[in-house]
């Protein structure tokens, strides 16, 4: 377990780098998570972030690619509504890296 | 001082040596040939699995929640002791190996990294060299000078560690070993021994505590459960325009149908629930999932630990008595699969309710299967023309029991169900599939990212067979059963310069071709 320091205080993340305490989380520190993996987070990406972190309050888990594909479709147009763009914006792949950045768990299971 | 003459060694606690730390990795490059390599000594030594430091999941599966506890030799012994009694099989194979080396180039491990320790032979000398130390008399009279022992000591405990978590117990090396020793229970033996000192590793356990309280190995509580099965469930209908439907917990139906909960979450996995949900539909037979018994997949089995295997299995045996079924259908499932036809009977006892005209558990394949030979379901295999596909054996399913009541059944059900689908498949190599299938490379809790460099090297045999179909006959589609072969074949495509979307389950072909309407034979 390591921890960081941001804006004065020190936040506690485990060995991915996902937030260990989940109410720590606050924009600016996702926006610093995605700058040190050399990202600049645009309005889409938080379209992402801002649902899952929506539907993790519902759920306690991250949504489904396919929920969130629709999601996306639905706010940012059909043409934006498919893996592929998912995958340009989060390159890792949606579902671990936005969630780290949205202060997410990370999903494990057989996924 | 020091046997080796070095002044000064900086002492160095056993959490360093067990150390976890991310190492860059890269695939290969793809010749189609499997080589033996020659030997690299501790090629992979540095590729650890990050240790659990969850307490309270750790107390609850029942093991020392502080690390390495103080009186660890002791301990170990004792349970060591405890495991040689309990399980006759790992007590014989300690004693009967002749090393005639027939396994030593069998395994994936080994031939993906060249680190001698992946040897299946001498993955167990790790055991052995502690039994013959401790639990024979020449080992106890002489120590370990003459009888090719080792002490117990913190590098020895690193070695188990380290080499007992770069084993996926596939099995293959027991069916080239003259003697069937099976170095799959050997490293279930040990971990479960590392367990019971504190040495839990965190991918699995997280998991199998997971799938005890919660319910499934996503932690996925049920309304998570309820809202994903309710989507795929419109998605359908909306597709079809059909009034296709994904019961859940409904009491009185025939059939309790139990998948990988990576099946209501992950792609590729998701397109096979597509698959399912149309079969049961356009079979007319009435079904359910539960909420409850959310989760196929039984991590209990890659630990010698029966407690945690039967806490899971129950759920299903429970949830099937609870809602009245007559039939148990398992999904695209290896360890599920294994779990339910090998051991569940001695586990929770027998499914007395169920009705014996059918097998128990059915595996989704032969259930389907049964269908098409029935006539009952159509399928136009020209929906698939854009695939040439092969089919990958999951190990925990070739190698374990027979399906559909015939010896070969788990090789050709599978498979004829897919040609039943396509119109273009080939297998691939011989030495590379049916009981000989190589793993896919994540089995039995190799599966998390910090695994991803050992997941890698142990890839490389079957993405070579791979690689052979798709020089000679253009394959683009790998059909998959096992969640974990899906998610780890979905990241290695990639990695070894495939497109992703090249992977998927059998009852996503079968989703893709089937054709509603046709209604006879059943
Ligand atoms: S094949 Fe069997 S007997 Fe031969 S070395 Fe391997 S484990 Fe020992
Ligand atoms: S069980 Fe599989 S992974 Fe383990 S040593 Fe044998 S071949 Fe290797
Ligand atoms: S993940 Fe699949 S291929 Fe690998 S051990 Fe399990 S069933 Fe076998």
């Amino acid at each position: 377990m390591a921890t960081v320091e941001f804006q004065g205080k020190q936040v506690e993340i485990d060995e991915d780098g996902y937030l260990v305490n989940l109410d720590e989380w606050t924009k600016e520190l996702g926006e610093k998570m995605a700058t040190d993996d050399g990202l600049s987070l645009t309005e889409a990406h938080w379209e992402v972030i801002n649902f899952l972190r929506d539907y993790y309050q519902k759920y306690q888990i991250a949504p489904m690619i396919k929920i969130l594909v629709k999601e996306i479709a639905k706010i940012l147009g059909p043409e934006k509504g498919n893996t592929k763009y998912l995958y340009e914006l989060f390159p890792d792949g949606p579902a671990k890296q936005a969630c780290r950045y949205a202060g997410l768990p990370k999903p494990t299971g057989c996924v | 001082m020091a046997e080796t003459g070095k002044l000064e060694a900086k002492p160095v606690s056993f959490e360093d040596l067990i150390k976890w730390e991310k190492i860059k990795y890269e695939a290969p490059e793809l010749t189609g040939k499997i080589e033996t390599p020659c030997i690299k000594e501790n090629a992979s030594l540095s590729y650890k699995a990050q240790l659990y430091k969850g307490k309270d999941a750790i107390a609850r599966l029942g093991y020392p929640t502080e690390g390495l506890i103080p009186n660890w030799k002791e301990k170990f012994l004792e349970k060591m002791d405890e495991m040689l009694k309990k399980y006759r099989s790992v007590r014989l194979f300690m004693d009967i190996c002749v090393r005639c080396g027939a396994c030593t180039n069998k395994c994936h491990y080994y031939l993906g990294t060249g680190d001698p320790n992946n040897m299946p032979v001498a993955r167990a000398e790790l055991m052995r060299k502690i039994y013959r130390r401790y639990f024979t008399p020449q080992g106890k009279l002489l120590g370990k000078k003459l009888t090719n022992s080792e002490d117990l000591t913190e590098e020895m405990l690193a070695l188990w560690y380290t080499y007992f978590y770069q084993c996926s117990e596939c099995r293959r090396c027991s069916v080239y070993c003259p003697y069937g020793i099976d170095t799959a229970e050997i490293t279930m033996a040990a971990r479960e021994i590392m367990n019971s000192i504190g040495i839990v590793q965190k991918y699995m356990h997280e998991i199998v505590d997971k799938a005890q309280y919660i319910g499934n190995n996503l932690g996925m509580i049920p309304d998570a459960v309820r809202n994903a099965i309710e989507f795929v469930e419109t998605d359908l209908q909306e597709q079809t325009g059909l009034d296709i439907k994904i019961p859940i917990d409904q009491k009185g139906a025939e059939i309790l149908f139990v998948t990988p909960s990576a099946d209501f979450f992950a792609s590729p996995h998701i397109e096979s629930l597509y698959g399912y949900a149309k079969v049961f539909h356009q079979a007319g037979i009435s079904w359910t999932m539960s909420t409850y018994a959310s989760e196929g997949g039984n991590f209990g089995l890659f630990v010698h630990n029966y407690n945690n295997m039967k806490i899971i299995n129950k759920r299903i045996w429970d949830a099937s008595r609870e809602l009245g079924v007559k039939r148990v259908v398992g999904g695209e499932c290896g360890h599920m699969w294994r779990v339910l036809s090998s051991y569940s009977n001695t586990l929770n006892g027998p499914f007395d309710w169920l009705n014996p005209k059918y097998s128990i558990p059915q595996h989704i394949c032969e259930f389907t299967l049964d269908l098409i030979n029935k006539g009952a379901l159509k399928l136009d295999k020209s929906a698939n023309d854009e695939f040439t596909v092969t089919f990958h054996d999951s190990c925990q399913v070739a190698r374990g029991m027979e399906m559909g009541g015939t010896a070969s059944g788990q090789y050709e059900i599978p498979r004829a169900v897919i040609k039943a689908c396509v119109n273009k498949f080939v297998d691939m190599p011989e030495n590379t599939i049916k009981e000989k299938t190589f793993c896919c490379g994540a089995g039995q809790g190799l599966l998390g990212d910090d695994m991803l460099p050992i997941r890698v090297k142990g890839a490389m045999p079957r993405m070579q067979a791979v690689k052979v179909v798709k020089d000679s006959h253009g394959v683009n589609f790998l059909a998959l059963i096992c969640a974990i072969c899906k998610a780890q074949m979905s990241k290695m495509f990639p990695t070894y310069g495939y497109p992703m979307e090249e992977v998927g389950g059998i009852h996503q072909l079968v989703s893709r071709a089937i054709v509603f309407g046709a209604k006879e034979g059943i």
